[in-house]
């Protein structure tokens, strides 16, 4: 113990692999250094120290024998000129400073590649390749070979880049800021003191320019305001870009007709102004997180092509072309892309992405395997019984969702403000108005329009993007990401929590183990270790885990046999592991616990009682989670842990077990249906209906890049125990909200006296305006800063 | 007092210059990744890499 591997910095073992001189935890490892150690590429390690990634299995095989296939090599490659191809391609190990520098000089490993060039925070990289000296495939062996395992997956294949709108804002930012600087430098002499007796063509000049500069503005930088507020009011909606359009045009056309007329010099800063901080907000609140991927369907977790088997000779053929009645190779750890009856092999499918089980589950000839599931283990033949797109776990997501028009349901609470604020907005610039049009005529359409483009709701517009784009960061920033700020507004409604239990409740990978039997003594346990640790069965990894002993034991004879058990002779004692069956010989009559028994020598010692295990945390969110919501358990496995969960729980919890993928969706639009606000928690594909169906559907992950069901937050697995928090504090966001509602009202309130008065000046909406806008964000970002301190 | 103007019209011209450069850099895709650019440019150029294609 102690080494340390030089390539991925795991824990070596007692039984480190040695080449030059240097430790290495597995065989991968050493391969790789191997092949950067050759082409002089070692300065990997010194970028940053023990950077690589550990593969499990190296033997890739035919695995990417479909990056031969015309039909996906066009889909994938982004650009193709003669010999010349571009590819981009999803690389989730990409970590550091080493991946990108190594990724970058991929060409001195092989001169077929031209360049490339690495995103790294949408972990991409993009390899500039002469398809003359090196294919797609092999390339993209290459890069497994060092253990950068792109990700290709189906919606890969039908996705196009999309990183317009982003360029976009920055466009109408950089345009609003320019024009914003430059109008502001105009008004400035108007605002000192004696700025009235500035000569008429420095008014004029100034006006015409400020003129010039706020064209673009308004006619390019604040388009999304219109086009919102037009959708909105045909939807019948009274939106927040309504007033702010309104704002924006009185302004302008108020400027313009006073520049013209050689009135003054108009609003023309405050309006710039007004877009350049509305923009800002907005980009504020888009700054999401660009790896990760909240609209995965099954297409981002199939294969992209299978091997078929056709008079007994192997063909590679994509998914896509996949037929009823065709026979398939499976091999070990591919995935079973559609419902089939296993025609031969052994079959051991691993439904942990499905079910969160990790267990795999013995299958025999005849018997159906339902699309989703791993293989472990041997090649097995199937013979496809329903087309991809017909099988049980697709069926779900192709089924139609209601998740009730979000856009309107979501912003629900500022469009409910902005539509009393649009009305009242307008009463008051009306009476305002016809006042005037009584007392003193010449002042009415002045106190219309001043009261309009004072009121002009940009502090409002920008509380939300900064109160909720705030809170999502400080979440992110504690291991909790969320899919757009609105989420936070529907997580603070929700009323009721359901949970899935395994994967979500418990802990994937790790199990909770017992002996039952006489205690084990050293050497017994060192003998069980050693044999286990000759097998890749999951049962055996986890004892092997379990068991701390060092042992240095010879092992002869070892046998596995599949489904059954593990044997072999250790210092010459033969040694039996496995289930009831294999070793006791009588039938297994616990169906509902995992126990594996142990015999040594010549006798029966006990069994390893193996349970998944609850994950750390879990008593405490449950109870404090407990007093403000109905919560509910949806299990897919049988009820053995009812005894366990009930408790927990409490009395009034509603526990559901044997429930199916398309029962889960069921309760949960039931729940809906009787008024329900539902948040759902789940990991597997078969949450992703129940996921999709819910009013907030988050899931667990081990690990944030890889695979999970669309959804509308991810958790960190390992920040579960701050969930209750999460929840929480959505409260006191929501209230930050409200408390800057109030102060931009004051501000309005300040504002609008001016207005009805008719004394509204440049100079005075100049300096409101702003500062209104400034300080309703400070506090926004400042409050949210300090109160996720102290309460997340 | 008419210089002001010209000195309006060459700070007009002076920030328009800016503009266009952040206009191209926004278009070139410069902003679309912040991050790996600050940790490329503290690699050694060790190896001659071939700067014809460019991605």
């Amino acid at each position: 113990m102690g080494q340390k591997c030089i390539h991925c910095g795991e824990d070596c073992g007692s039984h480190p692999v040695i080449w030059d001189d240097k430790p290495f935890c597995c065989h991968g490892c050493k391969t790789v250094y191997q092949i950067l150690n050759e082409k002089k590429l070692d300065k990997y390690y010194e970028i940053q120290p023990m950077s690589g990634i550990k593969v499990e299995q190296a033997n890739v095989g035919n695995k990417y024998a479909y990056l031969d296939l015309d039909e996906i090599k066009d889909k994938l490659l982004g650009f193709s000129d003669g010999d010349i191809s571009k590819v981009t391609l999803f690389i989730p190990t990409i970590h550091c400073a080493s991946c990108i520098w190594l990724l970058e000089n991929l060409n001195t490993i092989n001169p077929g590649i031209i360049a490339s060039n690495v995103n790294f925070p949408q972990k991409k990289a993009t390899i500039t390749f002469n398809n003359k000296q090196i294919t797609l495939r092999q390339l993209v062996e290459l890069l497994v070979s060092i253990h950068y395992v792109p990700e290709i997956t189906l919606d890969q294949l039908d996705e196009k880049m999309s990183g317009k709108s982003s360029r976009d804002l920055l466009l109408k930012i950089g345009i609003a800021g320019f024009s914003l600087m430059n109008v502001m430098l105009y008004n400035f002499p108007e605002y000192l003191p004696g700025g009235e007796q500035l000569s008429s063509l420095f008014t004029k000049f100034f006006g015409y320019m400020s003129f010039i500069l706020a064209l673009p503005v308004v006619f390019y930088s604040a388009n999304d305001y219109y086009l919102s507020a037009i959708k909105g009011l045909r939807h019948k909606m009274v939106n927040i870009d309504v007033p702010i359009t309104l704002g924006i045009f009185t302004l302008f056309f108020q400027s313009t007709y006073e520049i013209f007329t050689g009135q003054g010099i108009g609003y023309m800063d405050s309006l710039v102004g007004l877009v350049f901080f509305l923009l800002i907000g907005k980009w504020y609140q888009s700054k999401t997180y660009e790896a990760l991927s909240f609209e995965r369907d099954y297409k981002s977790y199939f294969p992209v092509a299978v091997t078929l088997l056709k008079n007994s000779k192997e063909e590679t053929i994509p998914l896509s072309k996949l037929k009823e009645n065709d026979h398939i190779l499976i091999r070990n750890q591919e995935l079973i892309p559609a419902d089939s009856k296993l025609i031969s092999g052994e079959a051991e499918i691993d439904y942990s992405f499905v079910t969160g089980e990790s267990l795999p589950v013995n299958k025999k000839a005849g018997e159906i395997i339902f699309a989703g599931g791993r293989q472990v283990g041997s090649n097995i033949e199937l013979e496809v019984i329903k087309s991809v797109d017909q099988s049980y776990l697709t069926q779900l997501w192709n089924q139609e969702y209601h998740k009730q028009n979000n856009e309107s349901q979501l912003n629900h609470l500022v469009n409910k403000v902005s539509e009393y604020f649009t009305f009242a907005v307008l009463s008051i610039a009306f009476a305002a108005g016809i006042y005037w049009l009584i007392n003193d005529s010449s002042l009415a359409l002045f106190a219309f329009t001043s009261v309009l483009i004072i009121a002009c709701p940009c502090a409002l517009a920008l509380t939300v993007p900064f109160t909720f784009g705030s809170t999502m960061r400080e979440y992110g920033r504690r291991g909790f990401y969320i899919k757009n700020t609105e989420v936070i507004d529907s997580l603070r409604k929700i009323d009721c929590i359901v949970f899935d239990k395994t994967g979500t409740l418990t802990v994937n990978r790790s199990m909770k183990v017992e002996f039952v039997g006489d205690k084990l003594t050293d050497n017994q346990l060192k003998t069980i270790k050693t044999i286990v640790a000759n097998s890749s069965h999951p049962l055996s990894i986890t004892l092997n885990e379990h068991i701390t002993v060092e042992t240095d034991y010879p092992v002869e004879k070892f046998q596995e046999i599949p489904s059954l058990g593990i044997t072999g002779l250790v210092n010459g004692k033969r040694v039996n592991i496995g289930s009831r069956k294999f070793v006791t010989g009588k039938d297994d009559s616990e169906p509902f616990s995992t126990n594996v028994y142990v015999f040594i020598e010549d006798k029966i010692l006990g069994y390893f009682k193996i349970e998944n295990q609850y994950r750390p945390g879990l008593k405490k969110v449950i109870n404090s989670l407990k007093k403000n919501y109905e919560l509910y358990l949806l299990s897919g496995d049988n009820d053995s842990e009812k005894e366990n969960l009930r408790p927990l729980f409490g009395k009034k919890a509603v526990l559901k077990f044997n429930q199916s993928p398309t029962d889960k969706r069921d309760f949960i639009l039931s729940l809906k249906q009787k008024g329900k606000k539902v948040l759902m928690i789940g990991d597997g594909l078969n949450d992703a209906g129940a996921l999709m169906e819910s009013n907030v559907g988050l899931t667990i992950a081990d690990d944030i890049y890889s695979f999970s069901p669309a959804c509308d937050g991810i958790i960190e697995s390992s920040k579960f125990h701050s969930l209750n928090k999460f929840i929480k504090y959505t409260h006191l966001s929501f209230k930050i909200v409200i408390i800057s509602f109030i102060i931009s009202f004051l501000y309005n309130v300040v504002g609008i006296s001016f207005a009805v008065s008719g004394t509204m000046s440049p100079l005075v909406a100049a300096i409101l305006m702003p500062i209104s806008s400034v300080s309703v964000v400070l506090f926004a970002t400042l409050s949210v800063k300090l109160s996720s301190k102290r309460y997340l | 007092m008419s210089i002001v103007i010209l000195l309006a019209i060459i700070g007009i011209l002076v920030a328009g210059g800016f503009l266009v450069a952040f206009l191209w850099a926004v278009k070139s895709g410069q902003y679309d990744d912040t991050e790996s650019p600050a940790m490329r440019m503290l690699f050694d150029d060790t190896k001659p890499v071939d700067k014809n294609i460019k991605s």
